[in-house]
């Protein structure tokens, strides 16, 4: 796998650092440290440069994600249109701090500088979905399609199993 | 003969490999190369088609940028795709980009053969069957979603142009945004796309370019304002081996998103832009450094670019010409300062995304040390029509010193939030309430924050202010990249101070000192204003927060003074701009106490009225830090000591039992 993405660019060039940390962490969700061993070799560049960068950009994680990501809007229009509440609403409702990640790993929470939907605020984004005009009221539901997919497969996997 | 690209008979060689230098021409006006009734009347009706002048189906046009998404386009193209189905109609469905008018999507447009296109505005797929039934098979006006008609033909309905909203504005960036399909290379080009790149390669030496861009008075729509035609002009005169040209599409500013809309509604236009600039500064590779929160945004472009390379408007000998130029697309990865333009060159290079101090200027040595042109999206958007109409009527439009129109992401508190251009010159008010049609709830308009976090807040008194970059900055704002959050009474201005400097000091990419150590001095000071400190009792405590207030004065103009960049430059502004004009604002917190727009958590407190509450228990649910006891059906109430603060009785109470003081 590693080798595939490596593939795509040229060896020795450093340009394409970030590029290749993206690659990693949309397979794995974060940077596994044998991927940034192997990638440092690749690009022939220190392991700690890697790791200045991997820190200095938000995007990257050197630790697991939950299956879900879901991110919060923080941006001036969200504020405004108190996206402050919406995260504690969140952190009640997941039993978690921004940041971390349910121990089920089911959910990770997350804040983000702005989406850039700024038209609909307030804003929360699961996965590959936007709720825009969120209110707290509404969370429990929105999790729920998350919780229910979750617990629908299992159960179809049950399923599968007893037959 | 169904795309451009097709030849419309064997006389046509127009490849990637062997581009014809006519090919632009030829789309509107083709053949142009050999004369043959048949060929012409094909170029006809596609340029027909493409522009839906003539067309046999029924079109429906969705709006599908992230804003749309956001609000249920997709689900809403579902609906009407089984509608279709269901009622056996056949229809050409094209999606577009986003309109603008963001606070009534989804908007779905019907264009009937033979008629205007109508747009309806908030169509949720509950409205899709009676749409459908009214609008394409009793083919009249669905009058309770009506947005307006583009065109002219039916006087009785409103038309597009004539709603308050869209009348006031002067789209001359946003002009191709939510009327055309914006993967559909084809569609640009009908709607006079590439003209001006034709017109360069064909008629212009870079030198005459540069003269032209600087005649039109064209600044940096990024914020900063520099002449963009100087700007080339320094990068035209150096000679080096290589040069680049990147564009600045990481619109971090929280609040801003007029850039997002136009990589998603219209890349082309960018590209287009781009490829013009590098010819006049003789550059070959170009970047585009995108935020990797527009995932949309990245995907079009990507499209575009390989669309551009298959049409030969990208690449080697592009148009015929001896002119070769490629394009890539970079991922940002999340950090706000890589909108500074060494930070940027920094992070395409690999590297942290830390500035340096400047000069020398990236005009003279950036990206890999050679001439690099960084220009933001607005600013490569304007070029076309630059070119296209004249450096004197784009000069013709705005103030003295600000040229052209501005995009504004409008935003927050307001009736109509969405995008919108006006030209330079124009009132702060008529932006607010007359295109944006003022405060919804009958609340009171308490102050405009334009630039976001390098902006300021602007109150009432300076609201006549004119949208140039002279007259902003001198009330304390700057351009900054054009958001505009708008915010009533019930937005306290000392949490606004907080929640920027707590941005900056979480982006803050930690080089310079005064960056990295001072706001966070600042934001320690801010956070102490609403927090009690004291004990009950001793007035001690506003004489220290008083101080504080004259400490974070000082501190932000060593801030202002010292910081290596743009980013740690403005940092303050938020925090300046409040002191100066909502002081009174900042005395309350001080000395009083108190946050009247009841945001300031710390000196809130929440309160249950026994005589409204039925002891339901929603409350004592909800509450993260079970400060809420009381029996079933009895009145509940809070324990001050354990309260949060969180508001979520608050937010939750059915009966609005529970007030805060």
């Amino acid at each position: 796998m590693k080798s595939k993405i490596l593939e795509h660019y040229p060896p020795n060039d450093r340009s394409n650092l970030i590029a290749l940390l993206q690659d990693v962490q949309e397979i794995y969700g974060y940077l596994p440290e044998n991927d940034l061993r192997a990638i440092a070799e690749y690009l022939n560049i220190s392991m700690s440069s890697i790791y200045g960068v991997a820190t200095f950009y938000n995007q990257f994680r050197l630790t697991p994600l939950g299956k879900n990501i879901i991110r919060v809007c923080r941006g001036t229009a969200c504020h405004v249109k108190s996206s402050a509440n919406i995260l504690t609403a969140l952190e009640t409702e997941l039993g978690i701090k921004s940041g971390e990640t349910t121990r089920d790993k089911n959910f990770t929470l997350e804040t983000v500088a702005c989406i850039g939907a700024c038209s609909i605020a307030p804003v929360i984004n699961i996965n590959e979905d936007y709720y825009g005009r969120a209110t707290i009221k509404e969370i429990p539901k929105i999790l729920a399609k998350y919780r229910k997919s979750e617990s629908s497969k299992i159960e179809s996997e049950k399923l599968v199993e007893k037959q | 003969m169904k795309s451009f690209i097709e030849k419309c008979c064997e006389q046509c060689w127009h490849t990637e490999e062997n581009p014809c230098e006519l090919f632009v021409a030829c789309c509107s006006d083709g053949p142009l190369c050999h004369t043959d009734e048949k060929c012409s009347s094909k170029f006809k009706n596609l340029n027909h088609e493409l522009k839906f002048i003539h067309h046999e189906l029924p079109v429906i046009f969705i709006g599908m940028g992230t804003c749309g998404l956001a609000s249920g386009a997709d689900k809403v193209k579902k609906a009407i795709e089984a509608e279709l189905e269901k009622n056996k109609i056949e229809a050409l469905i094209v999606p577009t980009g986003c309109i603008g008018y963001c606070a009534k999507e989804p908007i779905v447009d019907i264009k009937l053969p033979g008629k205007d296109r109508v747009s309806y505005c908030e169509i949720f797929p509950k409205d899709v069957p009676m749409l459908i039934e009214t609008a394409l098979l009793k083919k009249t006006v669905f009058e309770k979603k009506l947005l307006g008609i583009h065109g002219n033909e039916n006087a009785a309905a409103a038309k597009i142009s004539d709603i308050p909203f869209f009348k006031n504005q002067l789209r001359v960036v946003l002009e191709n945004c939510g009327i055309i399909n914006p993967s559909s290379l084809d569609a640009f080009l009908v709607h006079g796309g590439f003209k001006a790149l034709d017109k360069v390669l064909r008629l212009m030496s870079p030198d005459q370019i540069v003269e032209e861009v600087k005649k039109s008075g064209l600044r940096g729509r990024g914020g900063g304002g520099f002449p963009t035609g100087i700007k080339w002009e320094i990068a035209l005169k150096k000679d080096a081996p290589q040069k680049f040209i990147i564009c600045n599409a990481d619109e971090g500013d929280p609040g801003a998103f007029m850039d997002r809309s136009v990589l998603e509604s219209d890349p082309f236009r960018l590209i287009e832009g781009m490829i013009i600039g590098a010819y006049a500064i003789g550059a070959m590779q170009g970047y585009i450094y995108c935020r990797a929160e527009y995932p949309l945004a990245i995907q079009r472009l990507n499209d575009a670019i390989d669309q551009c390379k298959k049409y030969s408007l990208l690449g080697k000998n592009i148009l015929g010409s001896d002119f070769d130029f490629d394009l890539k697309v970079k991922k940002g990865a999340g950090a706000f300062v890589c909108g500074e333009e060494t930070a940027l060159i920094a992070s395409i290079e690999g590297k942290r995304g830390m500035p340096r101090p400047r000069p020398p200027f990236p005009s003279d040595s950036g990206l890999w040390k050679r001439p690099t042109v960084i220009n933001n999206v607005e600013t490569f958007a304007n070029i076309a029509p630059v070119i296209n109409r004249g450096a004197n009527w784009f000069a013709s439009i705005g103030t003295e010193k600000s040229k052209g129109t501005k995009v504004f992401a409008l935003s927050g508190k307001i009736s109509l939030s969405g995008l919108v251009e006006v030209p330079m010159g124009v009132s702060l008010r008529d932006v607010v309430f007359k295109i944006g049609g003022g405060i919804p709830n009958q609340k009171k308009f308490k102050a405009v924050q334009i630039g976001g976090p390098s902006g300021g807040c602007l109150p009432n008194s300076v609201l006549d202010t004119k949208v140039d970059y002279e007259s902003l900055k001198e009330v304390g704002a700057m351009m900054g990249s054009g958001g505009f959050v708008v915010m009533d009474e019930d937005t306290c201005m000392v949490d606004i101070a907080k929640f920027f400097l707590t941005f900056i000091q979480n982006e803050s990419c930690g080089k310079c000192v005064p960056c990295r150590e001072g706001t966070k001095r600042m934001l320690e000071i801010i956070e102490r204003i609403p927090v009690s400190y004291s004990i009950k009792g001793v007035k001690t405590d506003q004489l220290l927060r008083f101080k504080g207030i004259v400490h974070l004065q000082r501190l932000a103009d060593v801030i202002k003074d010292t910081s290596l960049c743009g980013l740690g430059q403005s940092a303050p502004n938020p925090v300046l701009s409040g002191l100066k004009y909502f002081k009174d604002e900042y005395e309350e917190h001080l000395f009083e106490r108190s946050c009247e727009a009841k945001v300031c958590k710390e000196i809130l407190t929440f309160e249950i009225d026994p005589e409204l509450c039925n002891g339901c228990g929603l409350c004592i649910k909800k509450c993260p830090a079970e400060a809420i006891y009381g029996d079933k059906k009895q009145p509940h109430q809070i324990i001050e000591l354990k309260c949060a603060k969180c508001g979520m009785c608050l937010e939750n109470c059915r009966f609005g039992a529970v007030s805060v003081n």
